[in-house]
């Protein structure tokens, strides 16, 4: 039982066999600090992503929205900041406030009407993708604003969330490390974590028990959309701009990322630490190819193979530690 | 299970080996300099998916130069428009210590940091394609493309030698620097002759709302006797209004970028001419170049742009150019 509950066994397991296979191919330039930083830095904004969706999944819930929101706060915060001229920071509480606003909405929504998250949140994923390019379109005819290192309250910004941390490493890759600790600490320290354990886990019986269910997947909720606005925001700090488009996919690479990191597509069971190792993975296999050097048109092909392979071998040692135990 | 696993991990790596030439590079023909041409190495990083046809002649061309040059050429793109994926490319291509790079940049701001990353390491670079106005501030050796003003001046003075006075500019992307920079050429190429220019804004999504913006353009306007498309995507649309309003053939339409129905409308008489900035040439010319950079340390250019176009696709050539195109080189 002591193996079972560590959900993220098989994902290290994965993390380290693909590390292997590219060290061995790839050489040194994927060993390198470079090479590290490169796979690092793609694999951040995912990994934040993957955390809160991880704990949203282990409440038995999915968010498709996410990839809107991303675009959608990264417009609100030039739209406010290069349109009507606002300084940063009040953008970036408005593109918070909006996005908790959205978490708010989905999670109220699925609470509420009983209906699957999946087809709630692919219902809002289209509305607020539309509403961000149509609404940026009519302001300003565009759908890509750049320009915002010219905006007042840039510095500060730029060091929290845009710089180079340490060495090449980017401030992204602690924000995604710190907020995977946090949600471990939630998730096995917390009653809160308890709860959205229970929640996916046994809704009926979870809310006999008293489990206030609705109040928290409806936090939960709130809480990727969160992750979607911080991950908006790094990148347009980060691109000084941003684009309507942006954040397209990734609530589909989040949901790779987590169930690659063993937790349960039906909810209540997983880890944060999985969803961090599922992200690593991704971004392993993703920088590791380029690096690699293979051709853009076999990219795909290899992604592919690669990722069943990494879910395939962590469903392979996680039974076996079942078996062991 | 264990053994499916070794099996299948096996095969993976052996095939990921096979793909990834830097461990097995082709023997070149070495012609002269130092350096032996089989060890080189050269991400071409674009923008662009070898699925859209455009690029996909681009990457020809740099798989061409390759195989002339024996160096080995690795194409990388995005799989979408995203510049995201774009600057997580180059830093994954930079950490890979290829002996040259030839990026393109179609949003500067964006692809800075880690373009700079790129050239600050110490590997030759040049851009190709996009981003012609940044390309020097960036570091980068030279610049491979198209201008798109001088593109623009070209296009403006043949449309007036062709009798425009009245040029209505269709802009797919209002907002798109470098499209409206095609506008202002135009204009300015026209008014060498007296002539004027006005933009109009088009969508593409949307073919039949694009072809009722033009019909109700040229009812409004029955002096416009040009037009310009600043992508080939809108010649179906304009030569439907055309026909709808009996002035197809009355009115000199030219477009940017080739596609067969652009081709087979200049070889029927319906365009007047193609702009051609070769994208060919922009992948071909960027992988010789920098393999003789590696063995000469010389570039052409001076900093400057080399100019890969406009080239002009009449009427008398359009025939040669579709069969080149069947090849995948125009």
């Amino acid at each position: 039982m002591r193996l079972f509950a560590w959900p993220e066994l098989g994902a290290a397991a994965a993390a380290v066999l693909v590390w292997i296979i590219f060290a061995a191919i790839a050489g040194p330039p994927f060993r390198s600090l470079e090479g590290t930083a490169a796979v690092l830095n793609a694999a951040a904004p995912l990994g934040i992503l993957a955390v809160a969706v991880g704990l949203l999944m282990i409440a038995g819930e999915f968010d498709l929205s996410i990839g809107s929101i991303v675009g959608c706060a990264g417009m609100s915060i030039m739209l406010l900041t290069r349109h009507y001229e606002w300084s940063l920071w009040p953008a970036i509480g408005a593109a918070v406030a909006l996005s908790l606003a959205i978490g708010l909405g989905n999670g109220y929504l699925v609470v509420r009407t009983g209906l699957p998250s999946f087809i709630v949140t692919l219902g809002t994923l289209f509305v607020f993708r539309g509403l961000t390019i149509a609404v940026s379109r009519q302001l300003t005819r565009r759908t890509q604003l750049g320009g915002l290192d010219e905006v007042s309250g840039f510095g500060p910004a730029r060091i929290l969330f845009g710089s180079d941390a340490v060495g090449p490493f980017q401030v992204s890759v602690l924000w995604w490390l710190g907020l995977a600790a946090l949600a471990t600490w939630v998730l096995l320290r917390t009653r809160f974590g308890n709860w959205i354990l229970a929640a996916g886990g046994g809704p009926e019986a979870a809310r006999k028990l008293g489990v206030p269910v609705a109040r928290v997947k409806v936090v939960l909720f709130m809480t990727t959309a969160l992750a979607a606005c911080l991950v908006a925001l790094i990148q347009a700090v980060r691109f000084t701009g941003a684009d309507a488009l942006r954040g397209e996919q990734q609530e589909f690479r989040a949901i790779i990322a987590v169930v690659i990191g063993g937790t349960l597509l039906t909810g209540g069971y997983g880890s944060a630490v999985g969803a961090v190792l599922g992200a690593l993975i991704f971004g392993m296999v993703q920088q590791g190819i380029v690096i690699t050097g293979v051709d853009a048109d076999w990219f795909q092909v290899f992604l592919g193979i690669m990722l069943v392979m990494a879910v395939v071998f962590n469903e392979f040692v996680r039974r076996r530690a079942m078996e062991a135990r | 299970m264990n053994w499916d696993m070794g099996i299948a991990g096996a095969g993976l790596a052996l095939a990921l080996w096979a793909c990834a030439g830097v461990e097995t590079p082709e023997r070149g023909t070495a012609s002269g300099g130092d350096t032996d041409r089989s060890t080189v190495r050269i991400v071409v990083l674009s923008h662009g998916q070898t699925s859209d046809p455009f690029w996909s002649v681009v990457a020809n061309g740099a798989g061409d130069a390759a195989r002339e040059m024996g160096v080995h050429v690795e194409y990388q793109a995005p799989t979408s428009f995203d510049m995201v994926r774009m600057s997580e490319l180059i830093e994954a291509a930079v950490a890979s210590r290829p002996s040259a790079l030839a990026i393109t940049i179609p949003d500067p701001d964006a692809l800075a940091p880690s373009v700079k990353a790129a050239t600050a390491a110490g590997i030759p670079a040049v851009s190709f394609n996009s981003g012609d106005a940044a390309s020097q501030r960036l570091g980068f050796l030279a610049h491979i493309g198209q201008t798109e003003y001088e593109a623009g001046v070209a296009a403006g003075e043949r449309l007036a030698s062709g009798g425009a006075k009245h040029v209505l500019c269709l802009n797919h992307e209002v907002g798109n620097v470098s499209l409206d920079t095609r506008c202002r050429g135009l204009a300015d190429g026209l008014a060498k002759q007296a002539g004027t220019m006005q933009v109009l804004g088009v969508r593409l999504a949307d073919p039949e709302d694009a072809a009722q913006r033009i019909r109700s353009a040229l009812a409004r306007d029955p002096a416009i006797d040009g037009m310009l498309m600043l992508g080939p995507g809108g010649a179906a649309p304009a030569l439907a209004a055309l026909r709808e309003t009996g002035r197809l053939g009355k009115i000199a339409v030219g477009t940017f970028d080739l596609t067969p129905e652009a081709l087979a409308a200049v070889r029927d008489g319906q365009l007047l001419f193609a702009i051609d900035q070769q994208p060919y040439l922009q992948g071909y010319l960027a992988v010789v170049l920098l393999t003789k950079y590696l063995e000469t340390n010389a570039m052409p250019g001076g900093g400057q742009i080399i100019r890969t176009g406009p080239s002009f696709v009449t009427r008398e050539n359009a025939a040669d150019v579709i069969a080149l195109a069947r090849r995948g080189v125009r």
